[in-house]
């Protein structure tokens, strides 16, 4: 270096605050603002009587909470006809998800195990036709399903529906367990064979016990996905199983007369609680969960 | 090409709780070839990146060229730096990673032209250079990253485990370019290492590092042939040094005892008076003699494993008391396992460490 | 080592629901899909070939060309905005800085929402006589208006905002994960060469991640073209018709106005474009041997 000769500055360098990490504090506290914003008018909101609402601001705390709004919204908000609440939604939203888990979970991780550790002919076939099509939206399969479940006379029912999740759920469920499988030392896999444990023997007893954190990521993806499905539980579940989405938004916007916006707010918290109790809950493995599940989205 | 020493006083480096570096000071002189050996997580890396710029010290001073460059940024220490994993920049050719720091510093583009030229020339790049980096092999992966490191015409040039990612005969190729490339620059080199063959043949001198503490700083003959204690005789030399458990004994002649042997200590030079204590004895494998067994300083030991390594043998001995050493022969030795040899380990050669601080004597 | 005849059996019809809903659901009704769009059905599926007459009259169709219209603005500023919104706070978050985990799942949480209810924070969050607009008026801004949501031209705008807020996180997590893979000798290296850190994300890391900015594109536009729920809760395609959205167009003309014809055509439409996304997509991955 030729610049041999300019002094240098001698003084301890401060590492704490320079301007620069100002601006990146600042910038982190405004973009978190503008994230966390709607989720504390839909909590302050759901607080406050409509007359505080109409005069009020947006953005004030409530002067006086009150938890009726989210009384009502539970209990007799009215989604179409009946006036039942909310609560009949996230019944039926329940209903559907534990089995349509569970299922979809079982024949994912089966399909990924049979496609990972067994080379049958033609799975990659099978396989990289899968990762395709999971990206093909809805729409272009619904009416030919709505079709052939009426004429098998399933029609639209819970069954439908858990049928429709764990369909639309196995590309996403098959990839997440293939890699992991895969991802195992084959050692393990050849030395079950050796002791002489067969096809089901070992997906019972060695590769599923050996999975439970791809069971973790796969329950909270699913759990997630299904309870803000929208569209499947619309068409296929059926008026009597119409899941908590489709019931929050006949609350919101099919209301006669004037807008109950507390209970509206009430109503979407309720909607959104399983979600954010399974994000909060879950810390880093909803990160692993749409990291591994990224392919679908 | 200016040279630049590098002074280190009093240096105290940690991460959190963890004490990494205390005060340490180390002196290298302008176109020296430095090494730092010693076990991993020893510290040398943290050592080399101080000098770097790109970890801050709690405490200590750090000099460059006789200028206080303690908190100095690394681009202006006048110091290059060739890193293990290389760490070339994927998506710019060749090219583009020589000579990209040249640009953003404003360089006028003949001079990082001529700059780059020249490295590319030093290096055997000129066909390469517009290739990426995921085009080349690890080798020259590794002559780019030394090249980026030249075009800064530093002072100083710090390497750490620049080799350690190539396999076996790259890795010895790879070590006479460097080797030449210090000769014909005449730059400052500090250079890391847990490969005590690189450490002995690059270095002018090496710094052994355990524990955050500079072992012994010394040329490679002085630290092969007088570790100063036992962790810098174990850790340097392959095969490893013998050591033969004993006492010093003082009754006349001054004589090292193990077991029911008693070696003559004629001709080791004590660094203090010798006292009467026990003491461990070390010996390089290839010090050891065979000798006739009417030789007074004959010991006898049976052989229990004989190892050929190509161009000598290996043969495992035990002595009567149990004590178990090795040495070298050539590979013709007409050795078989039981066998009865006569050995002598000339007092020279030796090297005495106490029981107890593993100090040498 | 040789699989014997019962655990090939087993695997094969382990294998059986899969290669069932593959050929039934995914291609058969693909295909039935693709062939409806040639017919002239209308309230029930009929064979009546009138080849690519739905189509004429589907790009003829002014809520359909609004659709797509609005549908390509969405498309554009979404994937745009999030992208780059959720690489700068990945960048942000990737500083070193304090409370790290809180802040990512400040980022991140909207996307645990559905879009139904994103939709509907959003629709009252921007309600002109008592959202925003209202706020900033109370605050002394007596000229501000914000009332995009109930302005035709400006509808479609609001379910960007709306969208950005969901998804952005999701591009953080992936590109936050892309900047933790950059080995940190790259960092050191940068600071020898004296690059200004902006310098260093411009031209040498942003170039690196092209695998994490394509994985998030793609999963940003395949969203797009299925974009329904957030359109549906938040304006109903309203006002008018000035947020309708294709698959909010086939929806509807499949399961209110009775005309399967022109909605299978639409689908089929949406279906093309989803494959002109991410046929590339899959072939780049394949040829770099990513496929995982
Ligand atoms: N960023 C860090 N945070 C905490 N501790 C660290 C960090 N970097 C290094 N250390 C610790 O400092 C000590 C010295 O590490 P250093 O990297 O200098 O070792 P090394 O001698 O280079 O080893 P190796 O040969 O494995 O590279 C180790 O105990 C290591 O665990
Ligand atoms: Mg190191």
């Amino acid at each position: 270096m030729t610049a041999a000769a300019q002094p240098l500055p001698a003084a301890r360098r401060s590492k704490r605050m320079t301007p620069a990490r100002w601006g990146l504090y600042a910038f982190i506290f405004i973009t978190a603002l503008y994230f966390l914003l709607p989720l504390y008018v839909m909590v302050v909101t759901s607080l406050k009587p409509m007359a505080e609402i109409r005069q009020g601001n947006l953005l004030a705390l409530p002067v006086a909470p009150s938890i009726d709004a989210w009384v009502k919204a539970w209990t007799s908000a009215c989604t179409g006809l009946t006036c039942q609440g909310i609560k009949i939604g996230f019944l039926n939203s329940l209903r559907i998800m534990v089995p349509s888990v569970v299922i979809s979970i079982l024949v994912g991780s089966l399909t990924g195990y049979a496609l990972s550790l067994w080379r049958v002919r033609g799975g990659n076939i099978l396989f990289g036709t899968m990762m395709v099509v999971a990206f093909i939206p809805y729409q272009v399969f619904i009416y030919p399903l709505v079709r052939v479940f009426s004429f098998t006379g399933l029609g639209q029912s819970l069954l439908t529906i858990v049928i429709i999740h764990t369909i639309f759920g196995l590309p996403t469920m098959t990839l997440l367990f293939r890699n992991y499988f895969a991802s195992l030392p084959v050692e393990l896999f050849k030395a079950a064979r050796v002791d002489g444990a067969g096809f089901y023997q070992i997906y019972a007893r060695i590769m599923m016990p050996m999975a439970t954190p791809m069971i973790v990521v796969a329950v909270i993806l699913q759990t997630t996905g299904i309870w803000n499905d929208f569209i499947l539980g619309l068409v296929f579940a059926g008026r009597d199983n119409l899941p908590m989405t489709v019931q929050l938004n006949n609350i919101v916007n099919s209301t006669q007369g004037e807008r109950a916006y507390n209970v509206d707010m009430a109503a979407t918290l309720l909607t959104a609680l399983l979600p954010l109790v399974v994000y909060f809950g879950s810390g880093r493995w909803f990160v692993r969960g749409i990291a591994a599940g990224a392919v679908k989205g | 090409m200016q040279k630049s020493n590098v002074d280190i006083r009093s240096l105290q480096i940690g991460f959190g709780g963890l004490k990494v570096l205390e005060n340490l000071n180390l002196n290298v002189e302008a176109s020296e070839f430095l090494v730092l050996l010693g076990p991993s997580g020893c510290g040398k890396s943290t050592l080399l990146n101080a000098i770097a710029g790109l970890i801050d010290v709690r405490g200590g001073e750090i000099h460059i060229g006789g200028r206080d460059v303690t908190w100095a940024e690394p681009k202006d220490r006048g110091i290059a730096m060739v890193f293990q994993s290389y760490a070339l920049y994927p998506r710019m050719s060749v090219r583009r990673n020589m000579s990209f720091g040249l640009s953003v510093a404003g360089t006028p583009r003949d001079e990082i032209e001529r700059r780059v030229g020249e490295a590319a020339r030093m290096l055997q790049l000129n066909s390469l250079l517009d290739r990426r980096p995921s085009e080349l092999s690890g080798g020259q992966r590794q002559r780019v990253a030394i090249g980026r490191a030249l075009v800064r015409h530093a002072g100083v040039y710090l390497f750490d485990e620049p080799l350690s990612n190539l396999d076996a005969q790259l890795r010895a190729e790879l070590r006479v370019e460097i080797k030449r490339l210090h000769a014909r620059l005449g730059a400052t080199m500090i250079y890391v290492t847990h490969d005590q063959i690189e450490a002995l043949t690059l270095a002018d001198r090496i710094a052994v590092m355990q524990g955050g503490v500079i072992q012994q700083l010394d040329t490679p003959k002085k630290i092969y042939r007088e570790p100063v204690n036992r962790f810098v005789a174990s850790f340097v030399g392959s095969p490893a040094m013998n050591f033969i458990p004993g006492r010093i004994a003082r009754d006349g002649e001054t004589g090292f005892i193990a077991g029911a042997n008693r070696l003559g200590l004629n001709g080791y030079a004590f660094r203090g008076l010798p006292t009467d204590a026990p003491a461990v004895l070390g010996i390089r494998p290839e010090h050891i003699e065979l000798t006739a067994s009417d030789d007074p300083s004959a010991v006898s030991a049976r052989v229990e494993m004989v190892e050929p390594m190509g161009a000598d043998t290996l043969i495992w001995c035990r002595l009567a008391d149990n004590t178990a050493f090795s040495f070298r022969h050539d590979a013709d030795a007409q050795v078989c396992v039981g066998d009865t040899l006569n050995v002598r380990f000339p007092a020279e050669a030796l090297s005495l460490f106490d029981e107890i601080s593993g100090q040498r004597l | 080592m040789r699989l014997s005849l019962n655990s090939r059996i087993s695997a094969i019809t382990a294998l059986l629901p899969a290669l069932l809903v593959m050929l039934v659901v995914y291609i058969g009704a693909t295909g039935w899909t693709v062939w409806m769009s040639l017919t002239n059905s209308r309230m029930l599926p009929n064979n009546n070939f009138v080849g690519l007459r739905q189509y004429e009259m589907l790009f003829g169709n002014d809520r359909w060309i609004t659709s797509v219209h609005n549908i390509v603005i969405y498309g554009v500023l979404f994937v745009s905005l999030a992208l780059s919104i959720g690489f700068l706070l990945a960048v942000a978050i990737d500083q070193r800085v304090r409370a790290e985990d809180t802040i990512r799942s400040i980022y991140l949480y909207p996307y645990s929402m559905s879009f139904v209810v994103t939709g509907l924070v959003w629709q009252w969050l921007l309600n002109p006589t008592l959202g925003i607009q209202h706020v900033l008026r109370s605050w002394g801004f007596e000229g501000a208006t914000f009332d995009w949501i109930v302005r035709p031209e400006t509808a479609i705008y609001c379910l960007v905002i709306a969208g950005v807020w969901q998804a952005s996180g999701l591009v953080m997590a992936i590109m936050l994960a892309g900047l933790r893979g950059v080995d940190e000798e790259i960092w050191k290296a940068t600071r020898v060469d004296g690059l200004p850190k902006w310098r260093v994300y411009v031209s040498i890391i942003i170039p690196m991640m092209g695998a994490s900015f394509a994985t998030a594109a793609v999963l940003l536009s395949t969203g797009v073209v299925r974009l329904y729920d957030l359109s549906v809760a938040m304006t109903n395609g309203g006002p008018g018709i000035a947020s309708e959205v294709p698959a909010k167009f086939v929806m509807d003309h499949l399961f209110e106005r009775a005309n399967i014809g022109l909605a299978t055509a639409a689908a089929t439409t949406m279906l093309i474009t989803v494959i002109a996304v991410v046929a590339p997509y899959f072939y780049w991955r394949t040829r770099k041997g990513e496929m995982r």
